[in-house]
Parts: structure tokens; sequence; C-alpha cells
């Protein structure tokens, strides 16, 4: 941070001002002349926090696929596959006793084994071999998004979460002044904002057993320069198997996310996988910070479009990726090769 | 040796439709359907209904045997014309009864115009400009389009509900468009005032923005998006404590959303919606209907009732038969008394009489359904009311019709209508 203020100052001040002209059209209350241009305040607060609720979700399912591609050089095309059946898991399990929270957990392992078979019997096979890799990971989506509507059909499912999370909360944040001075607070849909804090807590949670623990320090060697690391005596079998896990685990979590606030239904599992690709492919490829960047700006686009320029909002995402490409091939935050 | 087989078999291919349109004391339909893509079983549907109206007939029509072929499509424009010149070239078929989509009704309209000795009979496509911008000569269609499907709605809800200010949700496209149109027309006509438009691409997933920007002062919300969309827009609706009425297009509350799992389809519940057909019609043709279609197929092979798409085959099916009928299976001179007779006969269907104007469109009756709680934790439609006699123009002259352009965005303007309805 330090370094890039030293480095960049005028970007730096960019940024920062940028932020806080933000940051002022959030907590401020607008005028009138303001609302005259940009549109009522509300409107634009829920497109920022729909944008940030499902930059969340698109961070729970790009974060783990950032992670396996960065460690295993693995392009897992089936990681959509691993969202929506999560998603079903979740689904039942959530049905069955009652509880959207015992989904989690659940969900969490059942997917995660699903990444070890997947790991452990397919790709540990054909390591190093990209293309087969690739060519195996599509064919699996299909054989698996065929399973998925085998057993649960094509019509779509949504998972009801608990009662105290349905319905709006009120934030402390001004949404508008009613002509008799009395302060209107915004609303929005609790689901969300739990679902955001989650993300959040499990971002961090990421950060720390990345940058504090020993088995971070692996991965991240790993991610450097695997053939080193397993030559210092590292067992990176063991390394792979974790990090697919989790990372899978982390797909099929965010399937129970997606399904409580969007829904489910055959062919999410693709457009999730494209979202997730466009996300690390804004952010980098392999970077968890570049995910959640990626991912918020992927978010924000898309609601932001929806509401200021519906014709355009898919236009939007594809320019940004586009854009990237062209002046930072590696992504925001990633590193050159 | 190979060659002569070659030669042989080539030549038989040519003579073969010269065979089969030989036979004086038959006549051929040519089922044009969709049977690969997102309407594949509404389509298999559709062929099993023309097999029943045949069977009702005894498969006799105009004293000549009825035979038929099937032509499958997948809902592509491009295929469905080829299909179709399969059809008359080598299937020599007389009339053709279909297609099934509304792209693929407009390429049929003008691939009708180069086929004018053969008659088309729209199957269940409802696109607007089929019958009304530039229609063929021989192009018929005894189903409603999609702008009729919304009509009858807007007087239901400002008389029976007084609902009489609404703000609009529906999907950026054609199909949006027109059937938002009909809803429009009514609802504008009858005194009702929208405030406030939204357009929203088809396939979003994420509709908070939208649904915060909806307007708080409003009696109704009419959505007019269909299939995944439509949940995703009502567990968000739900999700945000929002609780204003809603009013649904002729989309909104069809099998996929009802038969969905979950809660989100609950805040569907009262709903009233516009389409060609109820369930639970009470009028005895639609019941003997329901019954015979029930009774010609195995519990495995059909749908729990006839679907929307079944239904727009049987009664095209019905037309060409009844069509036969009249004029004694006189097909000659280009099918010229054949024509003249399905023009001007008024035809008895299971969605009541319906009759065609000077396009060639249908004009019959549009259904009025509420959503309700079927008791068994899921959702059913329930007959409420029927627009009967609801023609191509929506009541309007077909000056004022045309003044009004064709559906968009910006169009109808209410308040125009309202002032001058």
């Amino acid at each position: 941070m330090q370094a890039f203020t030293k480095r960049y100052p005028v970007w730096s001040l960019i940024i920062a001002l940028l932020l806080a002209i933000f940051l002022w059209l959030i907590f401020a209350p607008w005028s009138d002349g303001m609302e005259d241009v940009m549109g009522r305040k509300r409107v634009f607060l829920n497109a920022i926090f729909g944008g940030v609720t499902l930059g969340a979700l698109y961070f729970l399912v790009a974060s783990g696929f950032t992670l396996i591609f960065g460690l295993m050089r693995n392009v897992n095309l089936a990681h959509g596959s691993l969202y929506l059946l999560g998603g079903y898991l979740g689904f039942e399990v959530s049905e069955w006793t009652g509880s959207w929270f015992i989904a989690f957990p659940v969900v969490f392992v059942l997917v995660g084994i699903v990444g070890i078979v997947l790991q452990n019997q397919v790709f540990r096979r054909m390591e190093g071999e990209e293309l087969r890799q690739t060519m195996v990971t599509i064919g699996l989506s299909v054989v698996i998004a065929d399973l998925m509507l085998w057993i649960w059909g094509g019509q779509s499912y949504t998972i009801y979460s608990p009662d105290w999370l349905s319905g709006p909360m009120t934030l402390p944040i001004v949404s508008g002044v009613r002509s008799s001075g009395e302060i209107i607070y915004l609303k929005y849909p609790s689901v969300r904002m739990a679902i955001l804090f989650a993300a959040i807590v499990i971002g961090i949670a990421m950060w720390l057993v990345l940058n504090r623990t020993r088995l971070g320090m692996l991965v991240r060697a790993g991610v450097d320069d695997r053939e080193m690391l397993a030559a210092s005596g590292v067992r990176i079998q063991y390394v792979f198997l974790a990090v697919f896990a989790f990372g899978a685990g982390l797909a099929g979590m965010a399937g129970i996310v997606g399904g409580t606030f969007q829904s489910l239904s055959p062919g999410e599992d693709t457009r999730f996988l494209l979202a997730s690709l466009v996300v690390v492919i804004v952010g980098g490829m392999g970077s968890i910070p570049g995910a959640a960047l990626g991912a918020l700006i992927i978010g924000l686009s898309e609601q932001l479009g929806l509401v200021y320029a519906p014709t355009y909002s898919v236009v939007f995402t594809f320019l940004i990726m586009a854009l990237v490409l062209a002046f930072r091939p590696q992504g925001l935050l990633g590193e050159k090769q | 040796m190979k060659k002569a087989l070659i030669a042989s078999v080539s030549t038989a291919a040519l003579l073969l439709p010269s065979i089969t349109m030989a036979q004086d004391d038959t006549v051929k339909f040519g089922i044009l359907v969709a049977l690969e893509g997102a309407f594949a079983e509404g389509g298999a549907d559709g062929v099993r209904n023309v097999e029943l109206a045949i069977q009702q007939a005894g498969g006799m029509a105009g004293g000549k045997k009825i035979e038929f072929v099937v032509a499958p499509t997948d809902t592509t424009p491009d295929t469905t014309v080829r299909q179709a010149r399969k059809l008359i070239e080598q299937d020599g078929v007389d009339i053709i009864l279909g297609p099934l989509s509304g792209s693929e009704g407009i390429a049929m309209r003008d691939y009708a115009k180069t086929i004018p000795d053969n008659t088309v009979i729209n199957g269940i496509s409802g696109a607007l400009e089929t019958t009304w911008v530039d229609p063929a000569e021989n192009f018929f269609r005894f189903n409603l389009d999609g702008a009729q499907w919304g009509a009858g709605l807007g007087s239901y809800v400002v008389n029976e509900k007084g609902w009489t200010k609404v703000a609009t949700v529906a999907a950026d496209y054609s199909f949006g468009y027109t059937n938002f149109l009909g809803f429009a027309v009514d609802f504008c006509r009858s005194g009702g005032e929208i405030v406030e438009r939204f357009w929203v691409p088809l396939g979003s997933s994420d509709f908070g923005g939208v649904i915060a920007s909806l307007p708080d002062d409003v009696d109704a919300i009419y959505l007019g998006v269909g299939g995944t969309d439509a949940i995703n827009f009502l567990n968000q609706y739900s999700q945000a404590g929002a609780e204003t009425n809603l009013i649904g297009g002729t989309i909104m509350a069809d099998q996929t959303v009802l038969t969905s799992r979950g809660r989100a389809k609950d805040a569907l519940i009262g709903t009233p919606t516009s389409g060609p057909l109820a369930d639970d019609n009470p009028d005895e043709a639609w019941q003997s209907y329901v019954t015979a279609y029930q009774d010609a197929f195995p519990e495995d092979e059909r749908f729990p009732s006839p679907s929307l798409f079944g239904v727009g085959y049987y009664v095209a099916a019905l037309a060409a038969i009844q069509g036969l009928n009249e004029v004694d299976g006189d097909l000659s001179d280009g099918q010229v008394a054949f024509r003249e007779a399905l023009s001007t006969m008024p035809l008895d269907t299971p969605l009541g009489t319906v009759t065609l104007n000077e396009n060639r469109q249908a004009t019959g009756s549009v259904f009025i359904n509420e959503v309700v709680d079927d008791g068994e934790g899921g959702l059913k439609n329930e007959f409420k009311a029927r627009a009967d006699n609801v023609n191509q123009t929506l009541g309007m002259s077909v000056e004022d019709f045309t003044a009004m352009g064709l559906p968009s965005r910006d169009n109808p303007d209410c308040a125009a209508l309202r002032d001058g309805g």
C-alpha cells in the first residue's frame, strides 16, 4: 500500500478522491438538484448494495476457482457444476432438516469430497497436461449437468432462508428526507446483508490462512514454484487435495447462497462458470484479493447497468473484461508470469 | 452394379413425391412443429392433438381420407422454412399446420407467399406481425396473438380489483412488448394509469436495483417476465419485503413458475393473469375436449391436461377438417373454395367460437385466471373471468391501432389512450 502510494502519487490521489466522493454519495443526504440528475438516492443505494452483495456471491465462487488455478495451473471448467450441485444438495438438506444453517457445513463437506475425488482420480492422472485437463473438465461438466437434470429435473428451486433473515432490515444509512424533515433510513433485504457479512468473513479468513499459517505458506510457495516446493520434501499432493477440496466446498456453499437470493435451475452452472472466469480474468488469475476486486467490479457493473442502462447492462461486463485484457492482460492484481 | 443401384435409388427418390401426390381420394396434412429445443414437449403435445382431431373426425375430411406427415423444426426460422419446403416439394402435402413459435410464424408468413396454391394454418405461433404486417393471402391463424392474450386483464383489474395505478416490469424483447401492449391498451382505456415502465433484459438474475426503483404509491405491479427470471424476481421481491399487489403477464404464472420448488412463488398468490386458456374452464366444450384428450392417450404419454401448444394445433386441425367438410374436399383451382370457407366460417373450438378477420386472424376469447393455493402445498390457476370477441385491434378501429404503431418500449401511450378511449 505504502509502496504503491510512493510509486504512483497521482494515481493514489485520484483513487482516494474517487473513494471519498463515493462514500459521500452513500452517506450524505442528496439535495433536490442531485436527485434530478442521478434519480432517487434510494435507487442508487440499492443498486450499490445489490452490486456489492452480488459481488460477494461471485467472490465465493471465483475464489475457489482462482485458488485451484493458482496452485495447480488447472482451469477447472467443471467449477460451475460444483456450484449448482452444492445448491441442489443445500436445498435437499435444508428441506430435510428445516435449517438453512446446517446446509452450509454439510454441503461444504459433501462437495469438498466430490472435489477430492475429482483431484485424486482425475486430475492427478494427467498432471501438467493442461489441455487434456481442460477438455476433461468440460466433459465432466456436461456429464454432471445431465446427472443433475436427471435427479432434480428441469424446474427451478429456491432455498428458503430462516424467518429472522427474511424480509428487510433498516440500515443506518440515510436514503432520503421526507418533506416533513423526517429522515428515511435505507431498507435492505437482511438475507443479503448476512451473505455479504459472511463473504467478508470468509475472505478475511482465507487471507489470514494464506498469510499467517503453515498451510498458507505451503500454498503460496506452491503457487510460486511447485517443483521447488516438491523438491524440498513437501508432500505436495496433499496440499493439492486440501486446496481442491476447499475450493470445491466453497463453490458448493456459494450454490446455497445463490439458491437463496436467486434460483437454481439447469444452466446456472455455465452462467456461474462464465461469471467466475470473467471475475478472475479481471482480477488476475490465481490472486485472492484479485478475485475480491474483480467480483466487486463485475457485481457493481451488472447492478448499476441494470438500473441506469438496462439495454447495455449485459455489455458492460464484457467491456470491462476486454479493457482489462487490452491494457493489463495479467489482470488488475495479477502478477506477470 | 453399384452404379445401377445408385441410379435406381435416385430415380425412385425422384418419383416418390409424384406418387404420393397422385392419389385423389386422400388429403395430406403436413404438421410443422418444434420437436427440438425449449418447446419440444409442447410440440409433441401438438402432434398428439392433431392425431386426436383426426381420430375424432373418423380419419376423414370432406369425403377424403386424411394422411399426415410430421416435419420437425428446432424453432429457428430457417429450419422451419426448410422443413416447410420439404413438406410441399417432397411430401406433396396440401395443407400445412404450424408453426409453433413467434419468429417461425413470421418466416412462414413470407414463405406462404411463394406457395399460393397451398394453405398454411398456424399452429400456435403468436407474433402480432405475422397477420398484421403485410399478411399472406393463404396464411390463416385461428389462435389469438400475444397482444390479444393480454387483453381483458386491464379492465378486469380496474373494475374488479380497483387497481388503477400500476408500475410495470417486463422483459425487454418482442413478446414482452407485445403481451404488455395488450394489457396496457385495455388497462389505459379503462381509466388506468401506468406510472413507470421498467424493461429488463432476458435472463437477468438479480433484480434488486429494479425492485428498489419501483414507486411506493401504486396499487399493483405488472410483471411481464417468465420462467427463471420470474422466479428470481419473486424471490428477491419478497426478500425486499415489498407487499404491493401483482398482476401477471401471460407467461408469468405458467407451469414453469407454478411447479418450481421453494417458496418464492408464494408471492404470486392472488395474482391475476390472462392467457388463451383456463385449465378449469367450466365450459362444456372445454371439459369434453379435456376428457377426450385424457381418454385418447395413456397417462404417461401425455400432459395431465392439454398444453397451450396442444390446444393450438388441435384448433388448427379442427379448422382444416371443418373447412374441407364445407367444400366437400374440393381443393382444386389453388384451393380457392377451401380458403373462402376458412375465411368465412365460424369455428367452434374448445375455447369458444372463433371467427377470422380480413387479415385471416382470429377473434376469440381470452381467459383471466388467478393464482391460488391448491391445498397441497402447490399453486394452481383458477378461472375467474373471460373476455369474449377480442379482436386483432383490441377493440380499437384499424386506423387508431395502426396509428398507435407496433409494440415497443414506449408504445402504447397510456395517457393518450385514456383520454381518447
